[in-house]
């Protein structure tokens, strides 16, 4: 059996792990180590009471935690829509990265879930009451409901696609997607139905999560296929080439969309009275670093330049800037979820209580369970590479018979009767 | 001097009866388009149009916003935020009780200051849970822990299905609820029904324990109600908090200077509107 799995899954086991550098190691233990410190500290504030270690108040209710959460998921509904390209709608240039997407996308959402543990009171009674008085009308009963089944969506395509199963991994991929399409705009629509908070009412952030997702969804798995490609050399051959080539200009694509939407989130911002003391505090005041620099220099501009200087082949380069842009991206979380708070709801009655707009500080317990989650996902990822032998496929796709994978461009090419492959690739191809 | 409109008196039992055979057609298609813009028909499709036309008159959003979805008894308060002193006895009596503790409030009174205005210069807004009639907190919850009661229209908490996420804090634009650590769940004003009302009390301990009759609380479906009264009559001007993110509350504001006090409690020269008398 053992052998079986290793040989069609390519999985290689501990033992793998086993083998890996000591430095490797090292980079592991030290993950392992910052993420139970994480889970002890958040484990300690489960049990004294959130209220006495987290700085969220009843005006703040949702804090950092929420923000990292969205993170989170947003990074793995973007995994999720990326590989979709390749693997279910048949791009073959994105198909090799479908198998580290998709793994991807189900730890990134499971790393969501360890930080959402620790900010839901009662997350024990969730499990019952959300099934036994469920309440349609409510968009936090649909996320818990759709992000379920979205996990097992993932899980079971990706089992798919371990079993080189590609016929019903695509169309679960495909309904996997449009579940976690629907879950994650949903998550828009939670702070977009919200008719009591300005800042995030309206139909723009479900749409804007979609883009949004997208986007750190390219920038994610540039990241990493590009930090595997520094763990594991072999990984970077030809068709991941050309899928990194691709993945960069539809990133650098994704990333004009969120600028599109930023400039207008802004500009219409600063003409409605409740938008307007957010916008300008992200303009001038509190929130300007966290806007200019993080969110916009770190999370748009300059990966946008960067990215198209890189011509998707400098892979040092696109992991640096991707890295720096996740950061960027943390922020742009951040920047929805705490600022959509900042202005008391009795702020228009013109009282002394609500005349100053509210701020927020995360707490060491917010930190730490941030970085809990955060820290899951670098493990299960180093650990990944390691004993999945860096989601290298022996098949990536279906490949009629008579048929084979070019090489050098990635595409399926057909051999006539009694041609070799390289003359195939020759009456393609050319000379070249 | 009040001056009196003078109505020509016509005896209507001694007065012969015309038959409708005089009744032209026009006349009859007068009298119809009266009568559906009394039952409401032609007013924005609103069902009691009169008290409606009564809200907006005034500028009004009380009435019109109250009279939809009347539950029995329909529980209310109006607050007459000029009369309120800031001694917050009604928060000492809440939190006595209803064993709120000393982190969360379920009600509390906000300071509005005026500069540059000749007469009042500070003025004390109490606040609470509104008990909406649209209330956002209950779309939000996702297990039905809170809901609006069938009943009385109190929106109550069922606390053991709270599984604490925290949406209805956000989704209320009153900012009336808190996680309250001993119950696990959120807290929230239940017009003291647990503790008062279900009881057989009719106040609540906040409007009980006001010494100047800011708050007055009752019921918007009987007409003998101090409530009721407050918000149908037609001399001031009665209104909602946020009324643009429609909420339906079911708690009024009004100046309510002592003049209309004095002439509710006479009950005689106070107008009020009486849909049952027209």
């Amino acid at each position: 059996m053992m052998i079986n799995i290793s040989e069609k899954w390519g999985y290689h086991g501990i033992a793998a792990l086993k083998k890996a550098s000591p430095g490797y190691k090292m980079l592991l233990g030290f993950f392992g180590l910052v993420a139970l410190a994480g889970l002890l500290v958040g484990l300690h504030g489960f049990f004294v009471g959130y209220r006495h270690v987290y700085n969220v108040t009843r005006e703040i209710a949702w804090g950092m935690l929420i923000s990292a959460y969205i993170f989170c998921v947003v990074t793995s509904t973007g995994l999720c829509i990326v590989s979709s390209f390749g693997h279910v709608f048949g791009n073959e240039a994105l198909m090799p990265i479908a198998k580290r997407a998709v793994f991807l996308s189900i730890i990134f959402l499971l790393g969501g879930f360890c930080i959402i543990f620790f900010d839901i009171e009662n997350p024990f009674r969730m499990a019952i009451w959300n099934v036994i008085s469920p309440n349609f009308r409510s968009n936090m009963w649909w996320m818990g409901t759709l992000y379920g089944a979205y996990m097992v969506l993932m899980m079971i395509e990706y089992y798919c696609l371990l079993n080189q199963n590609h016929t019903v991994s695509r169309i679960v991929g495909f309904i996997g997607l449009s579940v976690g399409i629907a879950a994650h705009s949903n998550l828009g629509g939670i702070f977009g139905m919200l008719h009591g908070r300005p800042f995030w009412y309206g139909p723009y952030l479900p749409i804007y999560f979609i883009f949004s997702a997208a986007m750190s969804g390219g920038c994610a798995i540039l990241f990493f296929t590009t930090l595997a490609a520094k763990i594991n050399p072999e990984i970077m051959n030809q068709r991941m080439e050309r899928a990194v080539k691709s993945l960069t200009l539809l990133t650098v694509y994704f990333i004009a969309t969120i600028i599109f939407f930023t400039i207008w989130k802004v500009i219409t911002g600063l003409v409605s009275e409740g938008k307007y003391p957010v916008i300008m505090s992200f303009l001038t005041g509190d929130y300007a670093v966290n806007f200019w620099f993080f969110e916009i220099f770190l999370g748009m501009v300059l990966p946008l330049f960067l990215l198209i200087a890189s011509r998707g082949r400098k892979y040092t380069l696109i992991m640096w800037t991707t890295g720096l842009m996740m950061v960027g991206i943390f922020f742009m979380r951040y920047d929805i979820v705490i600022p959509g708070q900042m202005v008391p709801v009795y702020h228009s009655l013109g009282v002394v209580e609500a005349s100053h707009i509210m701020s927020y500080v995360p707490s060491f317990h917010e930190i730490m369970i941030s970085i809990w989650g955060l820290a899951f996902i670098i493990i299960a990822y180093l650990a990944g590479e390691k004993m999945l032998n860096g989601h290298q496929l022996q098949k990536h796709e279906i490949v009629p018979e008579g048929a084979y994978i070019c090489p050098g461009c990635g595409g399926i090419h057909y051999m006539k009767e009694g041609e070799t492959m390289e003359e195939a690739m020759k009456r393609q191809h050319g000379n070249w | 001097m009040e001056i009196r409109m003078k109505f020509p008196k016509i005896n209507f039992d001694e007065m012969e009866n015309e038959g409708t055979k005089s009744v032209t057609a026009g006349e009859r298609r007068k009298f119809l388009k009266l009568g559906f813009a009394v039952a409401g028909v032609y007013a924005g499709g609103k069902l009691l149009s009169l008290t409606s036309l009564v809200g907006s008159a005034q500028a009004s959003t009380g009435a019109e916003r109250a009279v939809k979805d009347l539950y029995s008894p329909h529980y209310s308060m109006v607050i007459r935020q000029s009369m309120c002193i800031d001694c917050e006895r009604c928060v000492e009596a809440c939190i006595k009780t209803n064993d709120v503790p000393e982190y969360g409030y379920r009600t509390r009174i906000l300071t509005k200051k005026y500069s540059g205005t000749l007469d009042k210069a500070v003025e004390f807004i109490p606040v609470l849970c509104n008990h909406c009639n649209n209330p956002p907190c209950v779309r939000g919850c996702p297990t039905k822990a809170t809901y609006k009661d069938p009943v009385t229209g109190i929106v109550r908490m069922e606390s053991k299905k709270c599984i604490g996420c925290k949406t209805c804090i956000l989704a209320c634009p009153y900012d009336a609820r808190y996680f309250d650590e001993e119950r696990h769940a959120i807290d929230k004003c239940d017009f003291c029904w647990d503790k008062r009302l279900s009881k057989g009390e009719t106040q609540t301990g906040c409007s009980a324990a006001c010494p100047t009759g800011a708050r007055t609380f009752g019921d918007l479906s009987d007409p003998n109600s101090i409530v009721y009264k407050l918000v149908h009559q037609i001399q001031e001007e009665v209104w909602v908090l946020r009324p643009d993110d429609n909420t339906k509350p079911n708690v009024f504001y009004m100046k309510g200077t002592i003049g209309s006090v004095d002439a509710i409690l006479k009950g005689s020269k106070f107008k009020y509107f009486d849909p049952t008398k027209v």
